[in-house]
């Protein structure tokens, strides 16, 4: 079992602080960095980026638009303007290349929201098991296209949805939505462990299949140095996923993580003090090149 | 049956059971979602949406959230609804009494709107239907009280049209005249620069919600006038003309004058004019 209070400390000590923590504050400054994009308009008065999430416009010329969200209108039976279709072409092929959960990791800013509850979990040392199948966001995401399409009253998702909610009350006026957010925060930390992004979120599922084939990967191809600490299961948001390419060498598994549940945070990479992890293409490969077959036989779905 | 044949049996009577589980549990999410969606989809009456929006319904499936136009309006009358408004989550709307629509001809808010939620076919603003203004009391608006003000058919942009004022008797004084402002809706677009302008603590002409401001005739009526009017003529057979008994010389006219009594000149020795009798005498006595 990881020991959580010297949880990261062999890092820090063969790396220093700052590269044990490089990708976690690469990640906290493009989540803030993104909000600060949007709030530079309404609150400085310098107009980088108009609208939030579900649809924006930079610098007056570039329009990116959220694809599940514009799915769900187009369901409801809208014909977007080319803007917005040039928007989801755009959005649709980023997160194509870089992996669709880098949404998740680095964009979305619930993220922080769940990333604290997951820390205080560990902190205080809050072991409740989740009965919540992590499938069970696909079914949530069949959910919110579904509903489009049988309720009248258009799209249903996004009276409730937390990760627009939270980015749009930032950026427009909060009102009551901290109560949403307060509730993932806690349904986060005391009912499932990591409930909300890895479980039920139909957002995050949207962009796993968007990123399902994506470029950038995370691999563990310096896995022969793993010194079996353990650490990096316990940081990881999605911990089925490294042990096909971390463990499977004898297997013949390729070191690249391929599960697209993997959202290219970067955390095992931070906590590993061998830097058995490193940011790749989907191809590296220390060893041979990877069979999926033999990949989905080993991911271990909790 | 083996152990490993047990095992899988066990676990696909798991898998099996997992996934009704889940399947139970989002399905429940989905009826909770359904029926708030109903609560949470109705507009309130001084929530008025932008113009060019569609009908409220289509509206909240069009419409992404982003909240585009409300950056792209001018006057920053629009804002998006929060959690806890009684307006759908993140939908635009403005509150006519605080801050109307000022009418942009370009209508920069339907031009930034990605989705035709605000349908980019409305290119007049003088077309666009956001609400409907109505005077909705009477016993406060002064100028029901005789008094000049007129400060809505002012204000309203589309002058003369939108707003009249319909010159009544005034009762009270015998001598003054009510200067009663009437909208009408072929005209009037909901913009809401009456409601703000309007004089009172509280505005006695306010727009509302289409829906909610407009009546509507029952399908089966015809205005017999107007059907006449198109058709040209009468479509039923004309009424057969009233006859009256009445004594020789009287008439009466049922849709105008009423009665009418046509004298006849007396037949009298004298002339009216009083130089003939007199010229006559002295004629005569010659």
């Amino acid at each position: 079992m990881v020991d959580l209070t010297t949880l990261g400390d062999d890092s820090i000590a063969a790396k220093g602080w700052i590269k044990a923590h490089r990708w976690l504050i690469l990640r906290r400054l493009s989540q803030l960095g993104i909000l600060v994009l949007f709030l530079a308009g309404p609150v400085f008065g310098v107009w980088i980026v108009k609208g939030n999430l579900a649809s924006s416009l930079t610098l007056d010329i570039l329009p990116l638009t959220d694809p599940h969200v514009l799915l769900q209108a187009v369901l409801s039976g809208v014909v977007p303007e080319t803007t917005a279709i040039i928007g989801v072409v755009l959005v649709l092929l980023f997160y194509f290349v870089v992996g669709g959960r880098v949404y998740c990791s680095w964009v979305c800013p619930v993220n922080m929201v769940t990333d604290l509850a997951s820390w205080l979990r560990r902190m205080l040392g809050i072991r409740t098991t989740s009965q919540i199948s992590r499938n069970a966001r696909y079914w949530m995401l069949a959910l919110t296209l579904i509903l489009p399409l049988v309720v009248s009253g258009g799209i249903i998702w996004e009276l409730i949805n937390p990760v627009s909610m939270m980015f749009r009350g930032i950026v427009f006026g909060m009102g009551a939505t901290w109560v949403v957010i307060l509730a993932v925060f806690l349904f986060d930390l005391l009912v499932a462990k990591e409930g909300w992004c890895g479980r039920l979120c139909p957002v995050g599922a949207f962009y796993n299949l968007v990123g399902s084939r994506s470029l950038l990967r995370v691999n563990a191809s310096n896995r022969a140095e793993c010194n079996d600490c353990m650490e990096c299961f316990v940081v990881c948001p999605e911990p089925h996923v490294i042990r096909p390419a971390l463990k499977g060498e004898k297997k013949g598994i390729s070191p690249v993580i391929l599960s697209s549940d993997c959202t290219n945070c970067g955390r095992c990479i931070d906590i590993c003090a061998k830097d058995v992890f490193s940011y790749g293409g989907r191809s590296v490969s220390e060893t041979k090149r990877s069979n999926p077959e033999v990949i989905k036989k080993h991911e271990v779905h909790t | 049956m083996s152990d490993t044949d047990k095992k899988h049996e066990m676990n696909r009577r798991q898998f099996l059971g997992n996934m009704l589980k889940t399947a139970c549990g989002v399905g429940l999410v989905g009826m909770g979602l359904g029926i708030y969606s109903n609560r949470a989809s109705s507009l309130p009456a001084h929530y008025i949406r932008p113009p060019g929006a569609l009908p409220e319904e289509d509206f909240l499936g069009a419409c992404i959230r982003c909240g585009l136009c409300v950056r792209d309006c001018p006057y920053d009358i629009l804002f998006l609804g929060e959690v806890g408004d009684d307006v759908a989550t993140g939908t635009p709307y403005f509150v006519a009494r605080s801050g109307p629509c000022e009418m942009c001809e370009d209508i920069p808010c339907i031009l930034a709107c990605p989705t035709n939620a605000l349908d980019h076919g409305l290119t007049d603003i003088e077309e666009s239907r956001m609400g409907l203004a109505v005077v909705v009391d009477q016993e406060t608006c002064i100028a029901f009280h005789g008094l000049r003000c007129e400060v809505c058919f002012n204000v309203c942009p589309i002058r003369g049209r939108a707003i009249t004022l319909d010159m009544q008797h005034n009762v009270r004084s015998g001598k003054h005249a009510l200067f009663i402002p009437v909208v009408h809706s072929d005209a009037c677009t909901g913009c809401g620069l009456c409601e703000r302008a309007c004089i009172l603590e509280e505005a006695a002409i306010k727009v509302f919600p289409t829906d909610l401001a407009k009546g509507e005739l029952g399908k089966h009526y015809r205005l017999g006038w107007k059907e006449k009017e198109k058709a040209g003529g009468a479509l039923v057979t004309p009424d057969i003309e009233h006859k009256y008994n009445l004594p020789e010389g009287v008439r009466y006219d049922l849709q105008g004058e009423g009665l009418i009594i046509e004298e006849k000149p007396e037949e009298t020795p004298f002339s009216s004019n009083p130089l003939n009798s007199l010229n006559s005498g002295f004629l005569d006595s010659k």
